[in-house]
């Protein structure tokens, strides 16, 4: 795949002993929202992290729009994720600066745009989220969607050619996931952008995006189109669509023999 | 059973050892990795010190809001040493030199060091707080994937802040304790005004004395700012990492400030 904007090729992490990521590839291209799910701890948002530089893989290469992100150099790195947009699980909007200047942050930061201009282009970012009447709010007056909305609103002042979603769902009321569900997919058309969503939020995500993978214990287990996730009989992915308590994977993290531990039973 | 013995002496002995080493060798790491931190910090200082606005409201923060614990502070320091010093003066009929004891007093050590450790205490602790603050609500994970990178633009600016500030701070100290020196001495305990500045004018060497007070608190807003940078940089990204920071940078920073001002008073003033 040459069109691919995000590549992993048989990509390891580790921390320390304990590997965190084992032989993931995954690829995706331009135009596209491609969901990662898994259980908590399956090493999703390590993934994002590689994608971003601030983790190097232990073995294998992830290839972010044809550049390998394990061989750059500081600078390079600087430089690469001018291209990328983070969203954080819970916005980490910088809280001594108000809305409008939480988003101008990376404009003012990161070019030499006259500020007449930086005015322009934070309300369209805002009006594209809805919150441009939260211009002059600080991140204290806000509900947890209106941060995450203005959070996105700032991950794309730059027009990022990868959008990266950290759990975008997570704590929001029903309204608040859908307009963002929503926001997701038409930012990413509008772009022309690839983007990446990790979650675990099952309905939502398969709503919006184009294909998904399947993370557990660090490993790529499955992978597909929302119809053939849907309809596919793999134990692991039945388990999780459907959210039930126990199958592959198990619901006791595994320990010592139980009767060993509670001392009723001589090993 | 006799090999069992010995082993468990073996136990006990790589246990103790360890349990020993293992803070030393945290330690170490800890200042290795502070050095490579002062020395990111130092690289990225051209880039903050362009954009000095963002170094200026540092300062405001760290300098400008500290100004009134540091002058009252320093006023009834002053106050203190003219009545303690009078006491002891009028013994041996010296009352007269009242003002050389405040003003050397001050301007040597008291100034700053008390300024210092009042500036760790109210300054340096809201630094480690704001940073640690900032890393644990991944405030500082964002703006590194907005490729600004947070020394050049939260620590580098926050160091030079506090550097600034400390020896102003010192100064002024300094000089408001002279003042209430002056206020106890010639105001409450009636001693002759002019005899009080003259004296004190004619004895305290700007080179010797108020040079070098300045030149240890140059040192003292160092190691202070580093500190409370650091600390907060390095904090655990929880509530309570952050609540252990700054402590540790109140803490740290009272003791690097003793320890150094020894040093430099024993270089400084050894036999002059």
């Amino acid at each position: 795949m040459s069109d691919a904007l995000v590549q992993f090729d048989q990509v390891r992490f580790a921390y320390g002993d304990a590997p965190v990521i084992s032989d993931v590839s995954l690829s995706v291209a331009r135009g596209q929202v491609v969901a990662v799910m898994g259980g908590s701890g399956s090493g999703k948002t390590t993934l994002l992290r590689m994608i971003g530089g601030q983790l190097r893989a232990s073995a294998g290469t992830v290839w972010v729009d044809g550049e390998d992100m394990g061989g750059l150099g500081e600078a390079a790195l600087y430089e690469r994720r001018k291209k990328l947009g983070l969203l954080f699980q819970f916005g980490a909007l910088f809280t001594d600066l108000s809305v409008f200047d939480n988003v101008a942050f990376p404009l003012r930061e990161r070019t030499n745009l006259p500020e007449a201009l930086v005015r322009d282009l934070v309300l369209m970012k805002l009006q594209a989220v809805g919150l441009r009447g939260a211009a002059q709010l600080m991140p204290n007056e806000l509900s947890g969607g209106m941060a995450r909305r203005v959070a996105l609103a700032r991950a794309i002042a730059l027009d990022p050619q990868v959008m990266l979603y950290d759990e975008p769902f997570t704590g929001l009321d029903p309204i608040s996931l859908t307009t963002i569900g929503s926001l997701i997919r038409e930012l990413n058309d509008a772009l022309g952008a690839a983007s990446i969503v990790v979650t675990h939020d099952v309905a939502e995500s398969l709503a919006i995006v184009d294909y998904v993978y399947f993370l557990a214990g660090g490993r790529m287990i499955a992978e597909g189109t929302p119809e053939a996730v849907k309809a596919s009989e793999d134990p692991f992915v039945r388990q999780f669509i459907r959210g039930e308590k126990d199958g592959p994977v198990p619901f006791h993290k595994p320990a010592a023999d139980y009767a060993l531990e509670l001392g009723v039973a001589r090993g | 059973m006799r090999w069992n013995w010995e082993w468990r002496v073996a136990n006990v002995v790589v246990r103790f050892f360890s349990r020993v080493g293992a803070p030393l060798t945290d330690a170490i790491v800890k200042f290795g990795f502070a050095c490579r931190f002062f020395v990111a910090v130092l690289r990225h200082t051209p880039t903050s010190l362009l954009r000095f606005s963002l170094t200026l409201r540092e300062i405001w923060f760290a300098g400008v809001l500290s100004v009134l614990i540091i002058g009252v502070s320093g006023l009834f320091v002053g106050m203190v040493l003219a009545l303690q010093g009078y006491d002891t003066l009028v013994r041996f009929g010296a009352s007269s030199s009242l003002g050389i004891l405040v003003a050397l007093s001050l301007v040597r050590e008291l100034g700053p060091v008390v300024g210092a450790l009042l500036f760790a205490s109210r300054a340096g602790s809201a630094i480690t707080a704001e940073i640690g603050l900032m890393k644990a609500t991944e405030q500082l994970a964002a703006m590194e994937m907005m490729a600004v990178n947070p020394i050049a633009r939260v620590v580098a600016p926050k160091f030079w802040g506090g550097v600034i500030s400390m020896p102003l701070l010192a100064a002024m100290f300094s000089a408001m304790g002279i003042f209430g020196g002056y206020l106890i001495g010639v105001q409450l305990l009636g001693l002759d005004a002019g005899s009080f500045w003259n004296q004190m004018q004619s004895q305290v060497d700007f080179r010797l004395d108020v040079l070098n007070g300045v030149i240890k608190s140059a040192f003292f807003g160092i190691a202070v700012s580093l500190i409370a940078v650091f600390e907060g940089f390095d904090a655990a990204p929880t509530a309570e990492g952050v609540s252990h920071a700054t402590t540790r940078t109140v803490v740290t920073s009272a003791l690097v400030i003793l320890a150094l001002d020894f040093v430099l008073t024993a270089f400084m003033f050894r036999g002059a």
